[in-house]
């Protein structure tokens, strides 16, 4: 079995039946993203079929099948954020982190996702990058941010 | 009487106010609660918002400043970090307390202007500028030609009774929640109360649940009281994923234990041994500060097995949500806990009969929990006096939008909607007009000026169409176009479709593609297809019918609201979207036409180049043209011009 599911098994017993999402929740949480072989794991462990697992887990905005980007990029989609004046255009940030909305661009170095509200209501469009919240971002000074982020290089 | 250090302190609560029934003590526990409570100081202490809102501001690096601040200059001076007062668009907000002195609040703290302000404070004069108010207290001297906090037109009509403590303590600690008689009810009520008799006193109080049908609590607990069954589940339902509205983190951030204590009388009343608490993955700040009211809780036997040697054990579990919006609905909820996709179930049988694990299930708004001590404390009586008819006690309201004044206010049930947002939000800022306001998150509808009589309350609003579970106002002003609104609000809708339904899931992307097509400029049209088009607005109107009566759950049934309302307040806009090709905002770009003006332009020969479509032709040093039959209204050519020769309608 795979090392983090085993470490996982005593708090996650088979027999409970609420044990698959949070195992999930940890994989994720420990190994970034879900993978296919993992759910494998998880599927052996508690005796469930594979796309039962694959169903629950793309039915949920917290899980991902792939990894997050070097800056990973969340935008409020929220009510008052949309309503901002200068509301962030996803397809112009599409276009400018060469990736799609939930996805990762080909360097891996930007991953773009669109949240709902992150409770900032007050100083939309909010921004947040990795663990960095930028409020009240006009879209000049996203294009900078992003330009500086492409312009480093380690 | 000395500062009591921390196990003196728990005792001390524990023993002298917790288990005090009279509320009568001697001089020297009142000096050292009052100590407890900071209503007397003995060094400066500093109360700074560190809610989710707050740290966004930059609370935190308000934090280190004051930090760095009082390490250079030597102080020695307690900094609380507190909730968010509600007044959500003044953070970072910082409150000062010297000994003898009212509490003082700033607003705008950033960390640059933390150096001159506590300067100024330390030295007993104020900077003038960014201050808030003062806090009202009978013992402390006021600071001259300072306002009360009270009276500020955001408190001042507020009734604050589960936002009592909010903003006021830190919610990192359960001291200063039992200093101000928390856990009292609970301790009342384990002691001396039946289950039977508690379900009585909040059917007696008619508190209605706060998530959304407005189902009276009282007899939902006993439902499941009466089911006999032995084993039960109290579920707090903190899953909130509404935009726009951010009510159940401002309960857990500001006064976690509040929403326990109501969490254990419910379990208590209901004969549960095991509550949850469901709070969405993405709420860290709530989980953490959820995490840490718990464990202090067992601490303190508070939680936990034979609760003040009653023989009620209650254990507590957090669950986190997953991210679907669908499960704020019970039942999908109750899925979700049970680790299976969040669709909803029909009803009967009801959670309150075959819930969680089949077993008997109470689900309850964190608000409705949070109301809950209170009722218990003051008395069912106390809580009918608040509010109207049909609709007793508070509620609390979110502001957002374009209001001035923004974040969540605790109103009486039956206060005029105008009057929250023109005296408490203060209307929209810059003084522009106001052109709707949307009330109740996605499902909510938009009502015009004209509307905003109607009263918050559970009758008055249905009436109209909304919903008092998700009591966010969003303000809107002359630049929001309705048709993109509706737009967003069904995209939302259409993405978080659980799938289970027919109707909501094909008839939400129906009704968004008719959306779509009236926000798109069409390149050529004939009369004949414009009138198609317009039969797509009628055709809106039916298939907004057949979606609300033949859907499940609360989330198909209100997916056409938004339109709907909007349908019927603002038809005009739409008419001209469809007939005039023109948004009279200015936000739907795909029905702007460009033109380009021949004074101005020099023939540089930028747009020509950019123009996707080849819609513009000219010779160089010449002034171009755009061909409008060509033109899709990008806009690419108004954002590379740099002599604003470009201009749109």
């Amino acid at each position: 079995m795979n090392e983090l599911i085993e470490k996982m098994v005593p708090r996650f017993p088979v027999n409970k039946k609420d044990s698959l999402l949070g195992m999930l929740q940890e994989i994720q949480k420990a190994h970034g993203f879900l993978t296919e072989e993992l759910i494998r794991e998880v599927a052996q462990y508690l005796h469930l079929p594979v796309n039962k697992i694959y169903g629950l887990a793309t039915f949920y905005d917290q899980f991902r099948f792939h990894a997050l980007g070097k800056y990973h990029f969340q935008i409020c989609n929220g009510t008052s954020c949309h309503l901002s004046e200068s509301s962030i255009n996803i397809k112009d940030l599409e276009n400018q982190l060469y990736t799609k909305d939930g996805g990762i661009s080909r360097d891996r170095k930007f991953s773009l996702e669109s949240v709902s509200c992150m409770g900032s209501c007050e100083q939309g469009p909010v921004v947040k990058i990795n663990a960095t919240v930028f409020t009240n971002v006009s879209p000049d000074e996203l294009n900078r941010i992003i330009r500086s982020l492409k312009d480093k290089t380690e | 009487m000395s500062v009591l250090d921390s196990i003196q302190t728990k005792d001390f609560l524990i023993e002298k106010i917790l288990k005090n029934y009279s509320g009568i003590f001697d001089k020297g526990t009142g000096e050292q609660l009052a100590l407890i409570k900071r209503e007397k100081v003995i060094h400066p202490v500093l109360y700074l918002g560190m809610g989710t809102c707050g740290i966004v501001s930059g609370a935190d690096k308000t934090y280190m400043a004051i930090q760095k601040y009082l390490n250079d200059n030597n102080l020695e001076a307690e900094v609380v970090k507190t909730g968010c007062l509600g007044f959500c668009s003044a953070e970072p907000l910082l409150d000062i307390q010297l000994p003898g002195k009212a509490r003082i609040s700033y607003q705008h703290v950033t960390q640059e202007k933390v150096e001159d302000l506590l300067n100024a404070v330390f030295h007993h004069t104020l900077i003038p500028e960014n201050i808030l108010g003062q806090h009202r207290f009978a013992s402390h001297e006021e600071w001259p030609g300072v306002d009360f906090i009270d009276q500020h037109p955001f408190f001042a009509q507020q009734h604050r009774n589960v936002l009592h403590n909010t903003g006021l303590i830190s919610p990192w600690s359960i001291d200063d929640y039992l200093a101000r008689g928390g856990y009292k009810s609970l301790f009342k009520t384990v002691l001396n109360y039946t289950p039977d008799k508690v379900c009585e006193i909040i059917e007696q109080s008619e508190l209605r649940g706060r998530g959304g049908g407005g189902y009276a609590t009282g007899k939902k607990w006993r439902n499941a009281l009466d089911t006999g069954s032995d084993q039960k589940f109290l579920v707090c339902n903190a899953e909130e994923s509404d935009p726009g509205v951010f009510l159940n983190r401002a309960f857990i951030e500001g006064d976690p234990h509040r929403v326990l204590e109501g969490i254990a009388i419910a379990s208590y009343a209901i004969g549960a041994n095991s509550a949850y608490i469901h709070i969405r993955y993405n709420h860290e700040q709530s989980l953490m500060i959820m995490e840490n009211a718990i464990a202090q809780a067992k601490e303190y036997g508070i939680l936990g097995e034979n609760i003040f040697a009653s023989g009620f054990n209650l254990n507590l579990f957090i669950r986190k949500g997953a991210g679907a919006f669908v499960c704020g609905e019970e039942t999908s909820l109750i899925a979700s806990m049970e680790s299976q996709r969040g669709t909803p179930q029909t009803k009967p049988p009801y959670p309150t009969e075959k819930g969680l694990f089949g077993h008997p299930t109470v689900v309850n708004n964190v608000e409705t929990l949070a109301n809950v001590p209170a009722i218990l404390e003051n008395g069912p009586t106390w809580f009918r006096s608040i509010g109207t008819n049909g609709s007793k006690g508070t509620k609390v309201i979110s502001l957002a939008g374009k209001a001035t004044r923004k974040g969540f206010v605790e109103v009486p049930m039956g206060i005029p909607i105008s009057n929250i947002v023109f005296d408490i939000a203060g209307g929209i800022s810059d003084g522009k007009p106001l052109k709707a306001v949307q009330i109740g998150g996605p499902f909510g509808i938009c009502i015009p000026p004209k509307g905003l009589s109607a009263e918050i309350g559970y009758e008055s609003l249905q009436e109209i169409g909304a919903s008092l579970g998700l009591c966010g106002l969003t303000l809107l002003d002359e630049d929001i176009c309705m048709v993109s609104l509706s737009k967003y609000f069904m995209k939302l809708l259409h993405k978080e479709s659980c799938g289970k339904c027919i109707p909501c899931r094909e008839g939400t992307h129906r009704m968004l593609e008719i959306l779509e097509g009236i926000t798109k400029r069409p390149k050529e049209e004939s009369s004949h297809e414009t009138l198609e088009r317009f039969k797509g607005v009628v055709q809106l109107e039916n298939l907004a019918e057949v979606i609300h009566d033949t859907s499940l759950c609360g989330l198909g049934k209100n997916a056409p609201n938004p339109v709907l309302s909007s349908l019927k307040w603002f038809r005009d806009e739409f008419e001209e979207h469809i007939f005039d090709r023109k948004c009279r905002a200015g936000v739907c770009n795909d029905l702007r036409s460009f033109f380009i003006d021949v004074d101005i332009c020099n023939g540089c020969n930028v747009c020509q180049k950019k123009c996707p479509e080849t819609a513009i032709i000219g010779a160089i040093r010449m002034p171009h043209f755009i061909v409008e039959s060509k033109c899709t209204g990008c806009g690419i050519c108004f954002d590379s011009c740099k002599f604003n020769a470009i201009y749109y309608k």
